[in-house]
């Protein structure tokens, strides 16, 4: 595969390396059999619009935005890493749709996928990001938790709170396309630089391969261990290749700083705690996401970041800040409301089950986090949420009282 | 794809034993015979069409272990692979094809005339019968590697093929991707349809890409001759029927077979085969024949004896439940086959399962009359 462009270099390679392996010129006549065509004459025989994919019932942003002419220009393009459109689309391909939410159907299997295929790549993220344009706007990053005002909810309703986001190595292909040696090294790298986290933040590594049954078991119960992905969302991009080889789990020895190595993304950094004490949450998540940087940093090593795309994901819906800030809130009465689901809406939350982005809701608990990843800084997206859920529990509070409520206006998109 | 040589290439920047798979908890076929060293020697090469070692291997990386059998751990990508990657795949097929060496030939023998006997299996016990194996079409790059455009070219190539045929083998395409509701249904109660795969043995290997594109079903209007269009193989074909006619059922494998692979010559795309492999499919473990011959016989006394597996072995012959490969016997009946791909002719591996097969029904009959089956217990074939 690898786009027939590549293969057919690979052809001519191909004879020279059997040749160079000591393949006389029979045998490497042998082996380029009457049916290896020529380089040319394969991209005459499949041309991009032999392989261009069936996408009639699919229903995700890959199949809205990809068309024969995108693809014609793209196929046979690759990235420095020697990454592929038809490798970045394979998931979407092979996954038409979602029950519960929209898929994207793409992924980034390098930071320099979105430049390269960025005719593709553009689309999809204005469409999934409320029409963000990279080709015109820049994205804001702001870690500063200070700014964060009525960030502490009431805990009779708010059971938890937590704040993710993922971080990509600069230099390294990103798990769909990674080799073993470099998801190893992304391992090296964040694992030495996590060892020098101190005070609240001190903490240990766990590698996947090595858990002993105790260890697992008490990353079980914590609700921290990761497993081989099963969604196919992820195994059709690639991203569970040689599991568990070089996956892992740091946690602070709190509890309460907990980064996931080479699952979906080079690193996942969660902060949480139970109770609804966000702006601890959002605080404790800037600290160590500034000294986490700072200590790759030291070894010459950077996230991948850019002021279009704001922190590069694998997932392009994850560009910009990459943050899902949440909390678990139990809203017995609102959310039987015909109205709940127009609230959320206009908060910009959204809502799932307590077991993540595949379950639905049961009971009364609810995730509610942000929709929004990217045209926002950190803080700005935190503010909302926290606005948002303080304007949730207000509601919640008044149908106690047999008050009625108001759907709000809707808040606005971005500042430009 | 997966990744290809291109990709490959990239990946030699890294040293070997940083991209060295960690197999230390593996045990499947390839992780026994891929060495460090071994890695290192060939890591850098490429079919003409890019598939490199780390595809190859790929599927026995992401799979340590099967519960019931020893899985091979890599695929084909193409018909070079083979020769390509022989450091590997040789000892590979030797371990897995009892001793089969580099310098083996393997015999071809359609001519279903061969065949001794095979339509007096008793049908009180044998319930059905059923030969099956695969062929790949010289030209294009196997299902681990194939892109959309080549598995189409294949299709194309495969309905005309088929749709062309005539007599006991005249039929219908069924293309899995526009099948109707009762299409679906009729395919699935004649257990003829077969789905997307979920086995992570091929799954990791690439087979299940753009489902279920170019994917498809032809079976003859008598429904005894069945043929899959780029499900693990670019074809498997398959003849079958109720009752114990293994005869029958593998005459009608032979001629609809090669009444396939003329047409197929005829379009300048004839079967992979040489004579040292025979027949070249995606897995090491069907090359050679690539026949699996077989019936669902009720054997409930035979098989919970204490020889049972051993009468098995010396007969060459393995057992599976009756849902197939990953499954284990219901009800006492099981799914009886011949265990050898390589080395062995069709007709001699059909022979295996006809002798044994009728040997244990005998078996089985004295020991619904109490009687000691100690006497007929085999010597090794």
């Amino acid at each position: 595969m690898a786009g027939s462009f590549t293969r057919m270099i690979a052809g001519r390679n191909g004879a020279v390396l059997l040749a160079s392996l000591g393949a006389g010129t029979m045998a490497t006549g042998f082996l380029m059999s009457d049916n290896t065509l020529a380089a040319e004459a394969r991209t005459k025989l499949y041309p991009p619009s032999s392989d261009f994919p069936d996408l009639r019932k699919h229903n995700n942003c890959m199949a809205k935005a990809l068309t024969p002419a995108i693809y014609g220009r793209l196929r046979d393009k690759i990235t420095p890493n020697n990454w592929t459109l038809d490798q970045c689309i394979q998931t979407g391909v092979d996954n038409p749709g979602h029950p519960f939410i929209k898929t994207v159907g793409c992924v980034a299997g390098d930071e320099e996928s979105y430049e390269v295929f960025s005719e593709l790549f553009d689309p999809i993220i204005k469409d999934r990001h409320n029409g963000y344009d990279p080709t015109t706007m820049t994205h804001p990053t702001d870690l500063d938790a200070s700014k964060i005002t009525n960030g502490v909810f009431d805990d009779k309703y708010v059971l938890s709170s937590r704040v993710r986001t993922g971080r990509s190595i600069r230099g390294l292909s990103l798990p769909p396309a990674c080799s073993r040696a470099e998801r190893r090294e992304v391992e090296r790298v964040v694992v030495m630089a996590l060892a020098g986290l101190q005070g609240d933040l001190a903490g240990r590594y766990y590698g996947l391969q090595d858990l002993t049954d105790k260890e697992q078991q008490q990353l079980i119960d914590d609700h921290f261990l990761f497993d081989k992905p099963v969604s196919p969302l992820l195994t059709c991009a690639f991203m569970a290749r040689d599991w568990p080889d070089a996956r892992g789990i740091w946690h602070n020895n709190e509890k309460t700083f907990l980064i996931w190595v080479n699952e979906e993304d080079h690193t996942r950094v969660i902060s949480m705690e139970k109770g609804g004490n966000m702006k601890r949450v959002f605080e404790r998540f800037c600290r160590g996401l500034k000294q986490v940087e700072q200590l790759i940093q030291e070894r010459g090593w950077e996230f991948m970041w850019n002021e279009r795309l704001g922190y590069i994901l694998t997932c392009p819906s994850n560009l910009g800040t990459g943050l899902r800030a949440g909390v678990h809130v139990r809203l017995p009465n609102l959310s039987k409301d015909t109205r709940f689901s127009k609230i959320l809406d206009n908060l910009r939350l959204q809502k799932r089950g307590t077991g993540g982005v595949d379950t639905a809701a049961t009971g009364d608990t609810f995730d509610i986090s942000n929709n929004d990843r990217l045209g926002k800084s950190e803080v700005e997206l935190v503010q909302m949420l926290v606005d948002g859920v303080n304007y949730l529990i207000e509601c919640e509070k008044k149908m106690e009282k047999g008050q009625d409520i108001k759907v709000p206006s809707p808040v606005t998109q971005f500042r430009r | 794809m997966p990744f290809g040589n291109t990709h490959n290439n990239f990946k030699l920047n890294y040293k070997v034993e940083d991209e060295f798979p960690d197999l230390s908890k593996h045990n499947n076929h390839m992780a026994k015979v891929l060495t460090k060293e071994l890695y290192g020697k060939i890591r850098d090469r490429q079919t003409p069409s890019g598939y490199t070692l780390d595809d190859v291997i790929q599927t026995g990386v992401d799979n340590p272990g099967h519960p019931f059998i020893m899985t091979v751990g890599c695929v084909a990508g193409d018909e070079e692979s083979y020769e390509v990657f022989k450091d590997l795949l040789d000892p590979i097929i030797s371990d897995r094809h009892g001793g089969y060496k580099p310098t083996d030939k393997h015999v071809t023998d359609l001519n279903f005339e061969n065949l001794k006997g095979g339509d007096d299996l008793d049908p009180a016990y044998v319930l059905s019968s059923r030969v099956r194996t695969g062929r790949s079409i010289k030209g294009f790059t196997l299902p681990p590697h194939n892109s959309r455009g080549e598995r189409r070219g294949i299709e194309k190539l495969s309905v005309e093929a088929l749709t062309s045929l005539d007599g006991e083998f005249k039929g219908k395409y069924y293309p899995l991707k526009s099948m109707t509701d009762a299409e679906q249904d009729q395919l699935i109660n004649d257990h003829f349809l077969f789905d997307k795969p979920v086995s992570p043995l091929l799954t990791c290997a690439g087979m299940a890409r753009d489902w279920p594109d170019g994917r498809g079903i032809m079976h003859n209007d008598n429904k005894t001759f069945l043929v899959w269009v780029n499900e693990e193989d670019h074809l498997r074909v398959i003849s079958m029927q109720q009752g114990g006619n293994m005869r029958e059922v593998f005459k009608r494998f032979c001629v609809g077979l090669q009444k396939i692979e003329e047409i197929f010559k005829k379009h300048g795309h004839g079967f992979m085969w040489n004579e040292h492999l025979g027949y070249i499919l995606t897995c090491p473990s069907n090359l050679g024949t690539g026949l699996r011959g077989g019936v669902h016989v009720k054997l409930p006394k035979l098989s919970v004896h204490a020889k049972f597996n051993e009468i098995l072995g010396r007969l060459r012959l393995q057992k599976r439940g009756t849902g197939g490969v990953d499954t284990a016997s219901v009800g006492g009946v099981f799914d009886i086959s011949n265990a050898d791909r390589l080395g062995s002719s069709e007709v001699a591996q059909v022979q295996l399962v006809v002798d044994g097969v009728k040997l244990m029904v005998e078996m089985e009959k004295k020991l619904e009359k109490g009687e000691a089956i100690d006497s007929m217990i085999p010597a090794q074939k």
